[in-house]
């Protein structure tokens, strides 16, 4: 009896009232989930409909729906971070709780939340826009997004079973060693990435292969739309960056599953390989994350300014310039640890030089809408409002690229509020944009514009609010992660507005769960597949976009492919399919194994994480034999016939 | 055996039902794969990098010198780099459409590939009862993850052919199962220059 009550106290997380609502409110969301789908019998629905789905535009969308769950939960994290940091002396949190909560806030935010988003952006559009029917792989698809999804649900368990990690998102050895760390939370962190790691080395390469091999014929490299260029430079990044985070989360692991010293401060370890390795995948990370949304960016000046983008050549050529600099700026991460002057000079010359290509951008931008047709929708007011939210965040990060000076401010509240600026205003802002966007496209219907706008200024007015007055505590002396700090340090006005900013974000962020539901009734239906008047393919299907996306594929013809169909012929009769040459379409059949095999992982992932290694086995067995049915499976596609998809292309006016 | 994706795609023209858009996946697949390779080197580049950091951090333990065994990797090479000839020869057969030699000459490349992974386990063995296991030194560390690795990957590479194989016995070379096997004989020809660099890196730069 007492081993059993020993064991539940090491195996749930006690002692603390927020995690006891937490558990509470993970049962009472489960169980109302699952009555809902009993008594509306969805459970059929869900199943065949959703998770055995290797329909890119509903993996997009289930991505979206799970990132927008992540940026909740991350979000939440914050909040309670800026409520204990309000005032001075504050004992809200326990100082053990907020280390988990500031590491949590950190891996959610970027590898739960940014990652999906722009996987879901990518997943909706890319194939969209170079007029192909699916993606190259689109069973390994799904099995990507099952690895992020289950990945993201084991962090997320740690919350309330086993204790989160707490030793920061980039989990440094030693601290995340086991000497200095000996429960499970740092498995918790090591396993999840590592298995949503899988899930988005496959995207890339997916989508590399998608974007050279799939495009409608007639389309050259020089023609696809910007976002789909974005796309390409960032398959390229995470192709390159993912192994070496592989590694290193993998010999960090080793360490502390078998006693091994790659990090350890004993035998011979060194630390200093763990902060190289991951800042050799962090940095270009960033990139991976904000490439992806300058693409949008580049969709959106262009269609609400009725031009062609402004130097698509140069943009093409900074983004792939991007793409190679962001290899060479790791270093910058810990110029103080002692490399010397020569290496963190080399570092910061080249940290200094990536703003050039991002400048290019930006001016192009800025030129696309200099005498166009501006409309001020949802999505152009955020783009609009990214560039000099964004033009400040690199010129703090230039401040901080400067060696000597970063001395000064390193680790500091400066720091946090530079790459939040850069991060919020570059990724965020470009995935809301885009969300706003193609949301048409996804679901049939626009996104309210009056709540969207109540939702814009919340977040633009909280933003400022919230980090402007952090560029300051920085220059004050107060560092980051720190858990509470003594009255008469003149930190607590600053801190205490930069609270209030957090807090408007959130509400702003309420009025954009409110938004979507009320569109969902009211919102303005989109009968014509192209509510922006649009100038890439994918305006030129119906919304939502039928399974097969394109019943006939496009010839294409030069950039802005569907803008010049329109030009050339009336939008009525740009539209039309003409039936004689609608063929039999070849489509992958839906299959359960990704989510099984994903399963399995998680349950893999579990036992590992706390050390049961028969758990451990049993779920790799599993992946293993997902793998083996998949290799002996060759029945894996079927046709549409003819009829069908002239009667789905009638019912939508389209013959 | 220089074989390019065109000639495995334009090979399979006339096996069943695939018509041209088959083809295109099939070529598709390949193409993956390649980049799925570019990957997995930078995996190894990775884990090379470790190595070569750490392999002075022996803490007073045994070092490279002491430990490596000339005639054991020796062996190892031999059979590694042989059985990818051989599979080479099966990728031969294949464009000659003979399934039994085939299938003969994979089960040659993946009988090597079993003396590999068996001559490797032994020298772990032997290691780890001198008392060079990896929690002794960070340079053991760092030898044990980047040659176990390498023969992790050999080993899953012994069940993919074995799969292969069971399918090839079945379904015999048609686009699908020719494009298996293009592409496990890639992975093995892969997994052999990764030896080259571990053989040279690790083992002889070990005894010298």
């Amino acid at each position: 009896m007492s081993s059993i009550k020993d064991f539940a106290s090491h195996f749930f997380v006690t002692g603390d009232p927020l995690i006891y609502g937490a558990d509470v409110s993970i049962v009472l969301v489960s169980l109302a989930i699952v009555f809902v789908l009993t008594y509306y019998k969805k459970w059929g629905w869900l199943w065949r409909e959703w998770l055995t789905t290797v329909d890119h535009k509903k993996i997009g969308i289930m991505y979206m729906i799970a990132a927008l769950l992540m940026l909740f939960r991350g979000g939440v994290d914050a909040l309670l971070m800026r409520m204990q940091l309000a005032w001075p002396n504050v004992h809200f949190l326990k100082s053990e709780h907020y280390n988990e909560i500031f590491t949590t806030h950190g891996t959610i935010m970027i590898l739960f939340m940014a990652m999906p988003l722009i996987f879901a952006m990518m997943n909706i559009a890319v194939p969209l826009q170079i007029g192909a029917r699916d993606v190259a792989y689109p069973y390994l698809n799904a099995i990507s997004f099952w690895l992020f999804f289950f990945g993201a649900m084991l962090l997320n368990l740690s919350f309330v079973i086993g204790g989160s990690p707490n030793s920061g998102w980039t989990a440094y050895p030693p601290l995340s060693g086991l000497e200095f760390n000996p429960g499970p939370g740092e498995n918790f962190y090591l396993l999840s990435l590592s298995i949503s790691g899988i899930g988005s080395l496959a995207t890339g390469i997916n989508f590399l292969v998608t974007i050279l091999k799939m495009r409608a014929p007639g389309m050259k490299l020089m023609y696809m739309p910007l976002f789909t260029w974005s796309v390409l430079a960032t398959c390229i990044i995470i192709i390159i960056a993912f192994p070496v985070l592989t590694v290193a989360l993998a010999l960090l692991f080793i360490d502390r599953l078998a006693g091994a010293h790659f990090f350890t401060m004993a035998a011979g370890g060194n630390p200093m390989m763990y902060i190289n390795l991951f800042w050799i995948w962090g940095h270009p990370e960033v990139y991976i994350v904000v490439l992806p949304a300058f693409g949008i960016f580049s969709e959106v000046v262009a269609t609400f300014s009725k031009k062609t983008a402004f130097g698509y050549k140069s943009m093409v050529a900074s983004m792939m310039l991007i793409s190679v600099i962001s290899y060479f700026t790791w270093l910058h991460h810990f110029f103080t640890m002692g490399a010397g002057a020569d290496v963190n000079t080399f570092f910061a010359i080249s940290t200094m030089m990536i703003g050039i290509p991002t400048g290019v951008k930006i001016f192009n931008w800025m030129f696309t809408m200099y005498r166009g047709r501006i409309r001020l929708t949802l999505p152009m007011l955020w783009t609009i409002s990214f560039i000099p939210c964004f033009a400040i965040g690199g010129a703090t990060g230039v401040m901080l690229a400067v060696a000597p000076a970063d001395y000064q401010y390193h680790n500091s509240y400066f720091l946090i509020a530079h790459f939040h600026q850069v991060l919020i205003g570059g990724v965020v802002f470009g995935m809301i944009a885009g969300m706003y966007y193609w949301w048409p496209k996804m679901f049939g219907f626009k996104l309210d514009e009056r709540l969207g706008r109540w939702a814009f200024w919340f977040w633009q007015i909280g933003f400022y609010v919230c980090f402007m007055p952090q560029y300051a505590l920085g220059f004050m002396g107060m560092t980051r992660r720190i858990y509470t700090y003594p009255d008469g340090l003149g930190w607590g006005p600053l801190n205490f507005v930069s609270t209030v900013g957090a807090f408007l974000m959130g509400v702003g962020f309420i009025f954009q769960v409110w938004q979507i539901v009320y569109s969902i009734k009211y919102g303005e239906r989109d009968l014509t597949g192209d509510p922006w008047d649009g100038r890439t393919l994918e305006w030129s299907i119906p919304s939502p976009a039928p399974h097969y996306n394109f019943a006939v594929i496009p010839h294409v013809k030069g950039p802005d492919a569907w803008w010049t169909m329109k030009q050339e012929m009336k939008k009525e009769a740009a539209v039309k399919v003409d039936p004689a040459e609608i063929k039999p379409i070849h489509m992958p059949k839906n299959s359960g194994r990704p989510f099984i095999m994903s399963v399995f992982f998680f349950i893999a992932g579990f036992g590992l994480t706390f050390n049961w290694i028969w758990m451990g086995v049993f779920g790799l067995a599993g992946v293993a034999i997902c793998l083996l049915l998949r290799s002996f499976e060759y029945d894996t596609d079927y046709y549409i016939p003819v009829d069908e998809v002239k009667r789905t292309e009638a019912a939508l006016g389209r013959l | 055996m220089s074989m390019t994706v065109d000639d495995v795609v334009s090979r399979s023209g006339d096996h069943g039902h695939h018509d041209h858009h088959d083809h295109d996946q099939e070529g598709m697949k390949i193409l993956g794969f390649w980049i799925f390779l570019v990957s997995d080197c930078l995996l190894f580049a990775t884990l090379f990098a470790t190595f070569l950091v750490l392999r002075t951090h022996t803490a007073g333990g045994p070092t490279g010198k002491e430990l490596f065994e000339i005639p054991g990797f020796t062996a190892e090479t031999f059979a590694l780099l042989t059985s990818s000839f051989t599979s080479g020869l099966a990728v031969m057969e294949m464009r000659r459409g003979n399934v039994k030699r085939l299938i003969g000459w994979l089960i040659v490349t993946a009988l090597l590939g079993l003396v590999f992974v068996g001559l490797e386990i032994d020298e772990f063995v032997k290691m780890v009862s001198e008392g060079a296991t990896m929690q002794r030194s960070a340079f053991l560390s760092a030898f044990f993850t980047l040659v176990g690795t390498h023969g992790c990957h050999v080993t899953l590479g012994l069940f993919w052919m074995t799969a292969i194989m069971f399918q090839l016995a079945r379904y015999g070379i048609n686009a699908v199962t020719q494009r298996k096997v293009f592409i496990a004989c890639l992975y093995w020809h892969f997994l052999d220059v990764v030896w080259v660099f571990l053989f040279t890196v690790v083992y002889l730069m070990g005894v010298m």
